[in-house]
């Protein structure tokens, strides 16, 4: 059976890794190579790298960035930000990424995930998902949705994400990478309501974002649908490790790829 | 001393990652559609990424198919990855009607059973006891196609790797200096990196008529 999936994410900013808390307040995490390497030898599955760069100048960056890190590391690479046409995919394939991960543009003209899917597959394809909780404070009774928030969780689009998500996996998405606005960096654990809304409304492969802190975090993901679990903050800050939360994830009986080497790198 | 190895340009598939995994064995591949340059290559590697259909396609309006054909079937050393695995079958269920290299005597179909797909992520792989190269641990795959186990593969010499996705799977197989993978080495970090290293003393060896 595949092994569940540990996926450190790198938000990258003219050349360095940033963190906020619900995409704003950013504040420097590293270089990105010297983070990659880090996360691969601590054992990370994949490793998902998010152009978060506002400017052309920017967006250049990121492509040498993702060069340099695909140099440096042996595991796939998700790459995704600023993706708005076939052609910013292909770039970024091209530079070294393995899935390329598609957000506003996609919402904007959903044709561009079957563009994507038709000249690069499906598993090249992933649907960056950013969702916020509606508030309707006049039905608390009604069961819960979301809205795809888009441009830094500043602007809600009224869209139903899992709606969208429907649509995507429909138009070719391989994978989705689901990110809980209103958990994002706050170390609350992930929305796992959304998730287990997503996991039953498509049967790609959904990675859970925003919120973890804990193992325990990452497991509520997993029994909720996902197939793999991402989490930024809490490996920037060095709150765990990579190899650190797989142990934990083992000792409680879930199949995971565990290091095989000493920890002597974390 | 590493080989001269030329990664067949394809147009979809995704280079870079293969290109980086052989970089860091000391390895720069060279990037070529050219018959005569695959047909003379010490070593090949037919990345793929994509539909089957398409993939053919391509191999077919360069004038690849033979000389690709004819490198697995004299031995030399060839390493074939995802969906170059499955176009060295006979053909796919994802363009029923397109015939494949035809040098793997089975087929590709759509993995059943497996609770979501693509099948994306780590699997572990064991390989039979024939096997030379391949070796026991844990792979990376990204795929939603899979070629059938068929006794047919033993009897034309070639070795299987399975994997368990849903139902068991040829995760790769091997025959001399030929080596084709579903999951992508490139991309399993410590076991990929390892692999592909035994895939290079291999075709060095070959070359130099060790194991020809």
């Amino acid at each position: 059976m595949v092994r569940l999936r540990v996926i450190p994410c790198l938000d990258v900013k003219d050349g360095r890794v940033v963190k906020g808390v619900r995409f704003q307040g950013l504040r420097d995490a590293g270089d990105p190579v010297e983070r990659a390497v880090a996360y691969a030898e601590s054992g990370a599955d994949e490793l998902c790298l998010l152009d978060v760069s506002a400017t052309r100048e920017g967006r250049a960056s990121a492509v040498e960035t993702v060069r340099a890190v695909r140099a440096a590391i042996g595991i796939p690479l998700t790459v995704g930000g600023g993706v708005r046409r076939i052609e910013d995919a292909a770039r970024l394939l091209d530079a070294g990424a393995d899935k390329v991960a598609v957000n506003t543009a996609a919402l904007e003209r959903p044709e561009l995930i079957a563009e994507i899917k038709a000249r690069l597959g499906a598993q090249c394809t992933v649907l960056s998902l950013d969702a916020a909780r509606r508030e309707d404070a006049e039905r608390p009774d009604r069961p819960p949705s979301w809205e795809v928030v888009v441009a830094g969780g500043t602007r809600r689009t009224g869209t139903d994400a899992i709606e969208w998500a429907r649509r995507a996996v429909s138009l070719g998405a391989g994978e989705i990478l689901a990110t809980s606005w209103d958990r994002d960096g706050t170390g609350d654990g992930y929305d796992a309501e959304l998730l287990r809304a997503l996991a039953g409304a498509v049967s790609v492969p959904l990675i859970a974002s925003g919120g973890a802190r804990t193992a325990g975090h990452m497991e509520t993901a997993l029994d909720a649908g996902a197939s793999a679990v991402l989490a930024a903050s809490i490996f920037h800050d060095g709150v765990t490790t990579v190899r650190q939360i797989k142990l934990e994830l083992a000792r409680s009986g879930r199949d995971v790829r565990l290091p095989l080497c000493p920890p002597s790198v974390q | 001393m590493s080989p001269d190895v030329v990664l067949v340009r394809t147009g979809v598939a995704n280079v870079a990652s293969v290109t980086a995994a052989l970089q860091r064995l000391g390895v720069e591949p060279r990037l070529s559609d050219d018959p005569a340059v695959i047909r003379g290559a010490a070593a090949v590697v037919l990345p793929g990424v994509g539909a089957f259909g398409a993939g053919m396609e391509r191999l077919d309006a360069a004038g690849l198919v033979t000389p690709l054909r004819a490198r697995v079937e004299r031995g030399e050393p060839t390493l074939a990855v995802c969906l170059g695995l499955q176009l060295l079958g006979l053909e796919s269920e994802e363009e029923p009607g397109v015939p494949g290299l035809g040098v793997a005597p089975t087929r590709t179909r759509r993995l059943t059973g497996a609770p979501r797909l693509p099948h994306f992520g780590w699997n572990q792989v064991e390989p039979d006891p024939g096997c030379t190269m391949l070796t026991a641990g844990e792979a990376y795959f990204a795929h939603s196609f899979r070629l059938d186990d068929s006794p047919a593969l033993a009897a034309e010499g070639w070795s299987v790797a399975r994997s368990l996705e849903g139902e068991p799977f040829v995760a790769a197989i091997e025959r001399g200096a030929v080596l084709g993978c579903q999951f992508h080495p490139e991309l399993s970090g410590t076991y990929g990196a390892a692999l592909l290293e035994r895939w290079l003393e291999r075709a060095a060896l070959t070359l130099s008529g060790g194991a020809a």
